[in-house]
Parts: structure tokens; C-alpha cells; sequence
């Protein structure tokens, strides 16, 4: 195990993708010369070269078309498109023709490609620059969608991206770049989708969340534990497809209560979709409505303090959790 | 004997066995259209369908340039293309129809027809977003060091999209043995294509720095020359090539369009052009056809296009279980 921040294990990710498979190749806006605006692609131009690290216009429709059809004829490649925001320049490419390719053709023809987007507010970027569309994604069937909420996942589902014959959407949330944590440093080193982890133990309540928000989760429970004699269990879902319900319904189970947490706006968010399968499964353990505690239903604003109260917080969570009670 | 040794060897450049199939895949073309029409009048295919009536030439002409290792990317005006890449027409009849046997399974249907063993890898109908695609494909011809040339195809309402820009644009970027190949038949759907373009295709072409060339789209010895020159091009490294070809579509946009937008004038106006009366007539006047000749031609393709009304009837229709198959690659069941 190797302490490193996200940043620098998800390029290890790249780069032992980039060794191990010469069909792996990147493509992406300022990936190369400027080193990936998270510095994620630092270093890989001048190791592998610009046939395989490879920038490109600003041109996100493009971009990911070709990547979709450099996959059809037996590439591996990686699209970055800078941030999620950006993404809904691609969206035909995506939901049309990277989700839909192996079902129209039926079976003929797969699309091993990996899209990286960093997502998330928090920045003061502004309602442009501030989405949270993991949800919006994930209502697509046909695709992967990956949010890894620390380093070692971030390697782990980056690697496991790259072997997969379908499409990656793979969202990164702006706020955990610079997390730290220990990652294993073996090179075979994989984390299997639709595996969620239990990140903390407890027994009167779940606390869900995916990405960023694992941590307001975490923060929660810690502050449920100290102050209010709570004790909470928070779930990392890690993939939202596949989505492990499995692990979800046998801690609700346990704890009869459940909280989602999430960046995204709360109406037609991902959370709605986690309460309902919650309901459908597990209505009889339920000591309480399912709760979500999401992104207030604004477009994000730039001043700081407004940005603060648009997002969820860890006492959000908290006066949910108690509310239940 | 002395009639023989005056029979040309060539017609503008074509061998007799070219001319021979290029006849014959655009009459097998044309009656396979007229047939879907009248299939689609019977019920028996649903759906939006688009018929490729009148622009033959394109297909056939720029298609047969390609070796095996090549590829067709395509819009949803398919059959032609499809016809012309040598995909069985029974198994494109079966899709239209929605059956098990169809190129895409019943899962594609008029719009969507795959068949990845034969390079053609589809028809699009979000328009022009195969572009980019086909720059993809490309992209991987020059990374795999393949010389594999990528036949991209699509209509003149591309050209306003944003995407033909961006595709052109990376095409030329990044040297890739792309050829595209608009089929200019003067209507995005309904809008006459001088009302969509504040200029003319090759001009756009021509300012990415891609070789650029038009063609009589009408005309399928010219339409195989141009394509001949592109796959060249493509194939010794010197990046994409564009070839605009004047077309005209003698039905509607779909089975749907009450043609409200021409007069049947202009209609006939442009059957005047057409591409398989062209050949024929050239052809017999170089001695390789006579009308005997033609109604074989005519014959054989009558049983084909039968046999594949036929074997599209007797295919089953997809099993419900099946619903699920193939969402995603490792889903495949069988």
C-alpha cells in the first residue's frame, strides 16, 4: 500500500492501462501539453508519446464519436472531456450511440470505451460549471457509470474501466483530487462494478451516498456518534450501474432507516430512484420514510455563501437522520 | 465474329463483369425499394422507412472501390448501401420486417442495419452523427498501422450540423483514411438545400484542407471513378477525401411525406437522369447488352427480391424472452 492523492492514482490508473494494453490510448482537451486541468494526465505525453496521449480540439461531440468509433474497430480509448458540464455537448454520442450500439446491432458490435469527467460544485464556478449528472447518466441502460469516492477505489474502478467491453462513464467529483489515501500498488489491482462497500458500521441507520457525498455521509456519522448517541452505517456505491441494492436492502434491514445523500438536485435525481427500490424492497423494515438529502433545486450561484446553502451539508444530514427519530 | 472483335473492351473504364454488376446491384437496389414500399403498404413493415430510389449510382459506385478490409458507415437511408456491400437481402428484408433473421436481430430495423463480419457497420439516423465515427474508425486504421479505408456516407442536411464541422475538422487534423461521401439529393427532408447552406458543400470541404471533388451522383461510372481516386488517396496516407454527389430521391423522405415541397414535374424532370437506364443504354450501345439481356437482368432480380419477402415472412419473430439480450456486452445469452 502507497499513500497518494486521487489525482496521482487514477494516473497510475493510465498509466499501467497504457503499459499493459498498446490498444489503450487518450484522448482528450489539454490532456497532453497542460497535463489534464486536474493534472490527472500529467507526465503520460512525454512517456507514451502523442500518438497515444493525444490533445484535441475543444470539440466534445467529436471527440467522443471518435473515441466510440476508434473502440468499434478494436481500440481500447479513454475520452476526457475536462469536466461533466461539458458532457451535454456529447450527449447524442452517449446515450445514442455509445448506449446503443450493442443493442442495435444486436450483440455485433461492442464499445470499450472509457469517458472521464470531473463533476461536482463547490468551486464557485457558477450554475454552468457546477453539475452533478452521475443520476441523469445512470437512468441510461447500456451504460457503466462509475463515482469513486477515494484513491484506492479510483485506481481499482479506473483499471477495472479499461477491461470492460461497454462503456465507462467515469465521474470523478472535484472535491476528492486532492484526497489522500493508501492504495494497493499491485498492478492486477481491480475493483469489481456493482460491488458497494459498507465504509462505516452501524445499526440505526443507513446513510448512502456515491462520489463526494460519501463524505458528508462519513462526517455525519461521526458527528451522529459524538453528539447525539446515533449510530450511523454509511454505504459507498461506488457504481450506480450496476447498482448493488443487494448491500443496501440488508443494511436497511438492519438499521430500518435510510438517508441518500447526493450532490444532485433532489427532483428526478438518483436518490428518488434509491428510496423507491428501498420501498419496493424493504417496506415492512422501514421505521421511517426513506429521507434524501440532495442539492437545493437552484441553479448553482456563484457567491459563496449562497453555493454553500444551494449544497447539502453534513448537518443536513444530521437534522434528517434525527427527524426519522 | 467480326461484330466481336468491334465490342469494347471497356465502357468509360469499366470492365464488362463491373458494368454487369453494377447493373445489376442498382435494378436488385431499386426493385428491393419498390418492393419495401409495397410491403410497407401491406403492414408488413412498420415503423419509419426511407426509400433509396433514384440514387443508386451513389451506392453502387462508391461502395464497390472497397476491399474487404473496409468499411461503410452510414446514414438511415441504408438499404442501398447495405445492397451494394453485399449484405444478404434476405436477412435486410427480415429486418425491415422486425425478425429474428434480420441483420440487426429485429432489434435495428429499416434505419439500423449491421453487419459487422462484412465492414458495415451501420446506418445512423440521429443525422450526422456517424461522422465523427467514422473519424474514429479511421483514427484506428492509423494507430493499428491497417490501411483499412472508412467509407462514410450521408445526405446534404449533414452539412448544417455541428458535427460535420467537427469531423471534418479531426478528420483533416489527424490524416485519417476517411472518404466522405455526401449524397446531395437537394432536400433535408422537406427544405430545399439551397435554403440550408449559405454556400456550397465542397466549399466547406475544401477549407479543412480535404481534397474535394463533385460528381454526377446519377451517374455510377463517374460516382465508382471519383471513389476510386479517394480510396487511393485514402489508402497511401494523404488523409480524408470528400466527393459531393448530385443525387435526386424519386419517393418521398419517408413513406410518410405527402411531397408538399416539389411538383411531380420536377420529379420526372430528374427520372430523365436515371442512373440504371443510363448504364443500360450505354451498355447496348457498346454491344454488351441487348434487350434480352436486360429483362435477365430484370428476372433475376424478381426472384431475388421474392426470395426475400419470402424469407422474411417465414422468419419467426423475436422471442420475448429475448428482450434483454445484449444491453450490454457481457449480457449476451447464446
Amino acid at each position: 500500500m502507497v499513500e497518494m492523492r486521487m489525482r496521482d492514482a487514477l494516473r497510475e490508473a493510465l498509466r499501467e492501462e497504457l503499459l499493459r494494453d498498446e490498444r489503450v490510448f487518450l484522448l482528450g482537451e489539454d490532456i497532453g501539453l497542460y497535463g489534464g486541468s486536474y493534472t490527472v494526465t500529467k507526465g503520460l505525453l512525454d512517456e507514451f508519446g502523442a500518438k497515444r496521449v493525444i490533445d484535441t480540439p475543444i470539440a466534445e461531440s467529436g471527440i467522443v464519436g471518435a473515441g466510440i468509433g476508434a473502440a468499434m474497430a478494436g481500440m481500447r480509448p479513454m475520452v476526457e472531456l475536462m469536466t461533466i458540464n461539458f458532457s451535454f455537448l456529447a450527449m447524442d454520442q452517449i446515450v445514442n450511440n455509445a448506449a446503443k450500439l450493442h443493442y442495435m446491432s444486436n450483440g455485433q458490435i461492442n464499445i470499450p470505451l472509457v469517458i472521464r469527467m470531473a463533476s461536482g460544485g463547490g468551486s464557485q464556478l457558477a450554475a454552468t460549471h457546477s453539475h452533478s449528472l452521475e443520476g441523469m447518466y445512470a437512468h441510461f441502460p447500456g451504460l457503466r457509470i462509475v463515482c469513486p469516492s477515494n484513491p484506492a477505489d479510483g485506481k481499482g474502478l479506473l483499471k477495472r474501466a479499461f477491461r470492460d467491453d461497454n462503456t465507462v462513464i467515469f465521474i470523478e467529483h472535484t472535491a476528492n483530487y486532492s484526497l489522500k489515501g493508501e492504495v494497493p500498488d499491485d498492478e492486477d489491482y481491480l475493483v469489481e462494478f456493482g460491488k458497494a462497500t459498507v465504509v462505516r458500521e452501524g445499526t440505526d441507520v443507513t446513510l448512502i451516498g456515491y462520489s463526494g457525498s460519501v463524505h458528508q455521509a462519513t462526517r455525519a456519522a461521526t458527528m451522529l456518534a459524538e453528539q447525539e448517541d446515533v449510530d450511523a452505517e454509511v454505504i459507498d456505491l461506488r457504481t450506480l450501474r450496476p447498482l448493488d441494492m443487494d448491500t443496501v436492502i440488508a443494511s436497511v434491514k438492519k438499521t430500518n432507516r435510510a438517508v441518500v445523500v447526493e450532490d444532485d438536485w433532489k427532483f428526478g435525481g438518483f436518490g428518488g430512484e434509491l428510496s423507491a427500490q428501498i420501498m419496493e424492497q424493504a417496506f415492512d423494515w422501514l421505521d421511517a420514510p426513506v429521507a434524501r438529502v440532495s442539492g437545493k433545486d437552484v441553479p448553482m450561484p456563484y457567491n459563496r455563501n449562497l453555493e454553500f446553502a444551494a449544497l447539502p451539508s453534513e448537518e443536513d444530514v444530521v437534522d434528517a437522520v434525527l427527524s426519522m427519530f | 465474329m467480326s461484330t466481336e472483335t468491334q465490342t469494347p473492351t471497356t465502357l468509360r473504364g469499366l470492365t464488362r463483369e463491373q458494368a454487369d454488376h453494377f447493373l445489376h446491384q442498382m435494378v436488385l437496389i431499386r426493385r428491393f425499394e419498390e418492393k419495401s414500399g409495397e410491403m410497407y403498404t401491406k403492414g408488413k413493415i412498420r415503423g419509419f422507412l426511407h426509400l433509396y430510389t433514384g440514387q443508386e449510382a451513389c451506392a453502387v459506385g462508391a461502395v464497390n472501390v472497397l476491399e474487404e478490409r473496409d468499411k461503410v458507415i452510414t446514414h438511415y437511408r441504408d438499404h442501398g448501401h447495405a445492397l451494394a456491400r453485399g449484405l444478404d437481402p434476405n436477412r435486410i428484408m427480415a429486418e425491415l420486417y422486425g425478425r429474428v433473421d434480420g441483420v440487426s436481430g429485429g432489434r435495428g430495423g429499416s434505419m439500423h442495419l449491421y453487419d459487422v463480419e462484412k465492414g458495415f457497420l451501420g446506418g445512423y439516423a440521429i443525422v450526422t452523427a456517424h461522422l465523427p465515427l467514422a473519424v474514429g474508425l479511421g483514427l484506428a486504421s492509423n494507430l493499428q498501422n491497417e490501411d483499412f479505408v472508412t467509407l462514410c456516407i450521408f445526405g446534404d442536411g449533414s452539412v448544417g450540423e455541428g458535427e460535420f464541422h467537427e469531423a471534418l475538422n479531426l478528420a483533416a487534423l489527424w490524416d485519417t483514411p476517411v472518404i466522405f461521401f455526401c449524397e446531395n439529393n437537394l432536400y433535408g427532408m422537406g427544405v430545399p438545400f439551397q435554403q440550408s447552406l449559405s454556400t456550397e458543400i465542397s466549399t466547406l470541404a475544401e477549407a479543412y484542407g480535404i481534397t474535394t471533388e463533385n460528381v454526377d451522383g446519377m451517374d455510377v461510372v463517374d460516382v465508382y471513378h471519383a471513389a476510386k481516386r479517394a480510396v487511393e488517396h485514402c489508402r497511401a496516407g494523404s488523409g480524408p477525401y470528400f466527393i459531393e454527389a448530385l443525387t435526386y430521391r424519386y419517393r418521398g423522405h419517408s413513406m410518410a411525406d405527402p411531397e408538399l415541397y416539389r411538383l411531380k414535374e420536377e420529379v420526372d424532370e430528374h427520372r430523365k437522369r436515371d442512373a440504371i437506364q443510363r448504364l443500360r443504354s450505354e451498355m447496348v450501345e457498346a454491344g454488351w447488352l441487348d434487350d434480352a439481356g436486360y429483362q435477365a437482368v430484370v428476372d433475376r432480380v424478381e426472384r431475388e427480391v421474392d426470395e426475400a419477402v419470402a424469407f422474411a415472412d417465414a422468419s419467426p419473430e423475436p422471442a420475448l424472452e429475448s428482450l434483454f439480450d445484449n444491453i450490454l456486452a457481457e449480457d449476451a445469452r447464446g
